[in-house]
């Protein structure tokens, strides 16, 4: 379980991330949305240690996230990180020298799945199959929580449905986490199992999809464009 | 392939209505086994737990049955499947008449529609 209490975060004067109370449950695939600037980014990367906050406590299986706490999530950034020199197999090589959780015949396995060329150099790659490698050697990490950001940005919809399928060979959703950034959630909806709503630093909402069809009659994105309108005009907020 | 999903409706009422479906036009055949969960899930592009409840739905509806160590079945129980086709006809007849309705016409004149539209058919 992930547990946040009262995190915020601050960036100079700018306020990344309000007060944010959080439970993620294990075994759940959880979408991260919201507008530009919402704070998805920043509340993954305190999650994965990779920032700290600037007030409020984060735990992660009871323990307090610090850079340590990488070791037991998986986080995949937005960007392209990687020497794009070395082939995919020697990126795999060396995910292995960095995480005690990277299985690596799991991670080539995965690979072959999505028919990315183990011996190709991730400079000759096309982006979508550098995509492919990216998310690959993020599963290949037998760790309990994978966090991804934006997992799906800038690819074509051939490239989503492939990460999409991976995601769902390759997470086993009785002891895995998967808490992922998204702007495509038309596509990425059927995935989750709940979505966190993040507006201006706050959580907005935090509801099952299933629940979101049931009692409201309308798919995710039509939801979330309602809140945010909703929350837009009842002003409640000073920032404007 | 992926599939898209209608708006209004949970995921896996959809997916339910997809096998039922699949069922009725004898395409899945009484006693047939199942995808896995997991293969279903991937075929379709949704969430493992999704596809998890549809088929606890589909066993609570006495559509299938999970054998131990085997997998899950289509039942071969007849008159289940017959009951599943009924069903299936109440909810588009239902469906049907509420749109007529909405519109103002009448039963008795789609009836009649429906039989000339049929001897046209026919000729």
């Amino acid at each position: 379980m992930i547990a946040l209490e009262q995190v915020e975060k601050n960036y100079g004067k700018k306020q990344a991330l309000k007060g944010v109370n959080l439970i993620i449950p294990p075994g759940k695939i959880i979408g991260l949305v919201g507008e530009n600037g919402s704070g998805k980014s920043t509340l993954l990367k305190i999650i994965a240690g990779l920032t700290t906050p600037s007030s409020g406590t984060i735990q992660v299986n009871g323990l307090k996230a610090t850079r340590s706490i990488a070791s037991k999530v998986a986080y995949m950034p937005d960007a392209d990180v990687f020497y794009p020199f070395y082939s995919v197999e020697k990126l795999f090589r060396f995910y292995e020298t960095q995480f005690e959780d990277f299985n690596y015949s799991k991670a080539c396995i995965v690979a072959q799945y999505l028919n990315v060329p183990l011996d190709a150099k991730l400079k000759t790659l096309s982006k979508g199959n550098r995509g492919r490698a990216k998310m690959a050697a993020t599963l290949g990490r037998e760790a309990s929580y994978y966090l991804l950001d934006e997992p799906f940005s800038g690819f074509d919809p051939i490239v989503r449905e492939d990460i999409i399928k991976g995601m769902i060979q390759f997470t086993d959703t009785e002891t895995q986490t998967v808490l992922m950034s998204t702007h495509e959630i038309r596509e990425a909806e059927p995935l989750l199992d709940a979505i966190i709503l993040l507006n201006q630093g706050k959580i907005l909402a935090y509801e099952e999809v299933e629940t979101i069809r049931d009692q409201f009659r309308m798919d995710a994105i039509t939801w979330m464009t309602k809140l945010i309108k909703e929350g837009d005009l009842s002003g409640n907020e000073t920032y404007r | 392939m992926s599939i898209d999903f209608l708006p209004d409706k949970p995921i896996y009422q959809q997916l339910i209505d997809r096998i039922t479906g699949e069922i009725i036009r004898g395409n899945v055949k009484p006693g047939e086994k199942l995808p896995s969960v997991r293969e279903y899930a991937v075929e379709v592009g949704v969430n493992a737990n999704t596809m998890q409840r549809v088929y606890k739905e589909l066993e609570m509806m006495g559509i299938s049955e999970t054998k131990r160590g085997q997998g899950t079945f289509v039942t071969d129980n007849e008159t289940r499947l017959q009951q599943l086709r009924d069903e299936v006809k109440e909810g588009l007849v239902e469906s049907f008449l509420n749109s007529i309705e909405a519109l103002g016409f009448s039963k008795k004149e789609m009836i009649e529609f429906i039989q000339t539209r049929e001897r046209g058919e026919k000729q």
